[in-house]
């Protein structure tokens, strides 16, 4: 059993590890280091459109390596991370983006987790307020002799 | 009695939410629609398959609609895809295709294989035209108007029955206008 354990997390190890391999196969130079971190961060933000969740800094399918190639000569043209994002999605639709935008498809995606939290508060101060106004709430004269009367006929009895 | 309804907020959130869920399932997670649709077709410049000097661009789509079939030789799923082609061909329906990724050999090859429907072949080794188009495998199909508009996208494998289903109709929806 414990064999079996650690061949699969030996397999699991070589796997990620051919990956990371597999992504650093690429040699590309940059300018600057702030230009390499934009072209990591870009690639980590981008969904390939051909794997089911895949960044394309992650992915090993061709349109991939394709988009990366990409990005990499937007950069060097020097466009904005927006202006690439905007190239990307004229080309290939909203789906490359793991942030979509906020647009009127979108609104209930961004907005619901607000929403949802907001209700939440109103239902906990309504609450909050119910409780509130039992406790405050005083004795009359009458339910207080009642009180008293249940009181002593329990301790008489 | 009042009080009691609030009991049944639990329920009704659950069956709005299974039932949005359920929808969820049927849904292909493939299937999107092309984010060119009712976008010029992308401008290229690019010699044809049958004439290395031959150079054609985006004015080649102009004047009558066309179904433009993004293949190459290494797709297995566009070799399956040629009857229906070579199909719609038979229709009077102008085919153009582009030969993606691939090497002008093989692309000869297929296209003695399996047969000829397209007027002529956009050659595309680089994958240039096809990036431009938001292709990210084979095979794809675009139909452009007569303007060179694009107004519908087929992603992937057209069935013998999307024939009549689909393609067809829309053809001519957008020949008529």
């Amino acid at each position: 059993m414990a064999c079996r354990l650690i061949q699969a997390l030996a397999l699991l190890l070589c796997l990620s590890w051919s990956a990371t391999t597999l992504a650093a196969i690429e040699v590309r130079e940059f300018d600057s280091p702030v230009q390499k971190q934009r072209y990591d961060s870009l690639n980590g933000s981008l969904r390939c459109p051909k794997c089911e969740n895949q960044a394309i800094g992650d992915s090993e399918s061709p349109i991939a390596g394709d988009m990366r190639e990409r990005v990499y000569q937007l950069l060097q043209d020097g466009r904005s991370d927006i202006e690439i994002q905007n190239y990307m999605t004229e080309r290939f639709g909203d789906f490359v983006l793991y942030n979509p935008r906020l647009t009127g498809r979108t609104w209930l995606l961004w907005g619901l987790p607000a929403a949802l939290v907001l209700l939440g508060a109103i239902i906990i101060g309504f609450i909050v307020r119910t409780r509130r106004r039992a406790s405050n709430h005083a004795l009359s004269a009458a339910e207080r002799e009642r009180l008293d009367a249940l009181v002593n006929r329990e301790r008489t009895q | 009695m009042k009080r009691r309804l609030f009991l049944l907020i639990p329920l009704v959130l659950f069956v709005v939410l299974a039932v949005f869920l359920y929808r969820g399932l049927a849904l292909d997670p493939s299937a999107r629609d092309s984010s060119l649709l009712g976008q010029p077709f992308p401008s290229f410049t690019l010699s044809t398959l049958e004439d290395p000097e031959r150079q054609v661009d985006e004015s080649l789509l102009k004047g009558e609609t066309t179904l433009v079939n993004v293949w190459g030789e290494w797709c297995p799923t566009c070799k399956q895809e040629m009857p229906q082609l070579l199909a719609l061909e038979k229709r009077g329906i102008r085919l153009v295709g582009v030969d993606y990724k691939d090497t002008r050999e093989m692309g000869h090859e297929f296209l003695e294989k399996f047969g000829n429907p397209f007027e002529v072949n956009v050659f595309d080794p680089e994958g240039a035209l096809g990036f431009d188009l938001g292709v990210y495998g084979a095979p794809e199909t675009f139909l452009v108007d007569a303007d060179g508009i694009i107004r519908y996208h087929h992603t992937g494998y057209i069935r013998p029955e999307d024939i009549e289903q689909t393609i067809v109709p829309e053809v001519e929806k957008w020949r008529a206008d």
